[in-house]
């Protein structure tokens, strides 16, 4: 019998499995390790700070997230071993494999910076990245009267981009909800030196950041936090006091990749960029938050990576050439407030552009656009992620971007 | 794409000013640039960072981000900060001849 191993039952490795249990040769198993009893739907977190109550919605027991067919050990990895080609376990015996796929995610790392995780930790500075923090944050918001607001990302690459303008965008009209907008001042401070990390799609949201009233400290690399004063220092000496503190710390990739030696240093894992195999493993695939890729780290990606990863598993399976049929797409809404969002859709080359999506004319879908329709587009995403994402279903969305339907406007300098 | 002399040499650049080929970079042009971004001249410590920037991108086929340079050149991020000012990470591929880090972008 050979083994297939996916390390990381999250949305990349439960995707993957799902969609190759059933096409895998007969002498092949299926085993997924993950030590987390639960599955979480992370796109949730960032409507709980404003007083969403959706935790039963977004939280499902990992063992009903997978297929017939799929063995999922309760596990955690202590070590791989390349050379052996086995995993070394947390309490069990270590399993061999024949090919592995890597879909250990990215997580958050506030010890890296100075002075984050001090006395002010959770009482007057938050992250939203965690059920934890999002909870907690939803409790500080809650009793928040006014003062300033700062949000900060302190080192790129962190998921979900987007994800700091949607906070702010939120926050802008929950204040305003409240009737307290007057009293609050948002401040976004960004290593970054725009609001995104693509020209047109940095301008569109640096004039959205402008009109509702946020302002951007572009350039600023978080070196230290001082929690009892509250202020907030960059590497360059710039300080910006606070109220209250959102932090997107420092993320990393898994211990065990970092203790391997398998990643840079922030322990993502080098690959490929169009086939998604490790760059110095041939049984080894990596996916999600996991690479040390330039794509965004992003559901929607782990998705489009997840139909080249279990195409090339296939294709290693059966002796056959690799595909190289990852693009860099991604594909995410933003959430604007006010029952609002925008929708983007880019890869590696071809940045964020305006546009209709997925068919042209017809869209529905507006790029770049605030609309209604994609707020309930956003909304809608959880039941698609559920029932059609996770179970490894296809969706009408290719996992390579097209051009179709979109332009490129005026207003960009060559 | 432009061009600029730097000590009576003539070398191609980018829009922002990172070398076009970073094989015609000498110590010279080193000094030429970081007059231009305003680092003035250029200490051992400098010579330190540039020395494994060019190290690290001729073994690893990019220019290090900031983080990999704090690590592993021996020079830490504070002394980053202060030995090029403002954005370390994009000054110091700058000035070793490099392209702009795949972190800044």
């Amino acid at each position: 019998m050979k083994h297939l191993v996916v390390i990381g039952g999250g949305t990349a490795g439960t995707l993957v499995a799902n969609q190759l249990i059933d096409r895998l040769p007969a002498d092949w198993a299926l085993t997924v390790l993950d030590p987390e009893p639960t599955h979480l739907y992370q796109p949730g977190l960032l409507f709980l700070p404003f007083g969403a109550q959706d935790e039963a919605r977004m939280v499902r027991p990992r063992e009903k997230t997978f297929k017939r067919g799929i063995l999922w050990l309760r596990e955690g990895v202590e070590e791989i071993d390349t050379a052996g080609r086995r995993i070394i376990l947390s309490h069990q015996e270590p399993i061999p494999y024949d090919l592995l796929v890597l879909a250990t995610g990215s997580r958050i790392c506030p010890e890296e910076t100075e002075g984050l995780l001090g006395q002010a930790w959770q009482k007057s500075i938050f992250d939203f990245y965690t059920l934890e923090g999002a909870q907690k944050l939803r409790a500080a918001l809650k009793d928040f009267e006014g003062g300033r607001l700062v949000v900060n990302v302190v080192e790129m690459p962190i998921k979900c981009p987007v994800a700091p303008l949607e906070f702010l965008f939120l926050a802008d009209a929950y204040f305003t909800r409240r009737g307290i907008r007057d009293r609050v001042e948002l401040v976004y401070a960004t290593p970054l030196d725009g609001a995104f990390t693509k020209p047109v799609a940095s301008h569109l949201l640096g004039s959205m950041l402008e009109e509702k009233g946020i302002r951007v400290e572009s350039e600023f690399n978080a070196g230290s936090v001082d929690g009892e004063a509250k202020v907030l220092q960059s590497w360059d000496e710039r300080k910006i006091p606070f109220d209250l503190l959102v932090t997107v710390p420092t993320h990393k990739g898994a211990h065990f990749i970092e203790a391997a030696g398998l990643g840079d240093e922030l322990a993502f894992v080098a690959t490929e960029p169009a086939t998604l195999k490790a760059k110095e493993h041939d049984n080894v695939f990596v996916l999600g938050d996991a690479t040390d890729l330039p794509s965004s780290k992003a559901g929607s990606v782990a998705h489009f990576q997840g139909s080249v990863v279990t195409e090339n598993l296939l294709r290693a399976i059966h002796g056959r050439s690799l595909t190289e049929g990852f693009d860099g797409h991604s594909n995410c809404f933003i959430e604007s407030g006010f029952g609002k969002a925008m929708l983007i859709d880019f890869n590696y080359d071809v940045e964020p552009l305006p546009g209709k999506f997925p068919w042209p004319v017809v869209g529905p879908m507006q790029l770049l656009k605030e609309t209604r329709l994609n707020h309930w587009g956003k909304l809608a995403f959880r039941w698609v992620y559920w029932n059609a994402l996770l179970p490894g279903r296809s969706l009408p969305i290719s996992h390579r971007m097209s051009m179709a339907g979109k332009y490129k406007p005026e207003f960009v300098l060559p | 794409m432009a061009s600029r002399e730097y000590q009576g040499q003539t070398v191609e650049v980018d829009a922002e000013g990172f070398l076009e080929d970073s094989s015609q970079w000498t110590r010279d042009i080193a000094r030429g640039i970081a007059e231009e971004v305003g680092i003035g001249e250029l200490n051992e410590k400098h010579w330190q960072v540039i020395e494994f920037c060019r190290k690290d991108a001729e073994a690893k086929g990019d220019a290090p981000g900031l983080r990999r340079i704090s690590k592993l050149s021996g020079v830490n991020m504070k002394e980053l900060y202060k030995l090029f000012p403002k954005g370390p990470g994009k000054l110091a591929a700058r000035v070793s001849g490099l392209k702009k880090p795949h972190s800044c972008i």
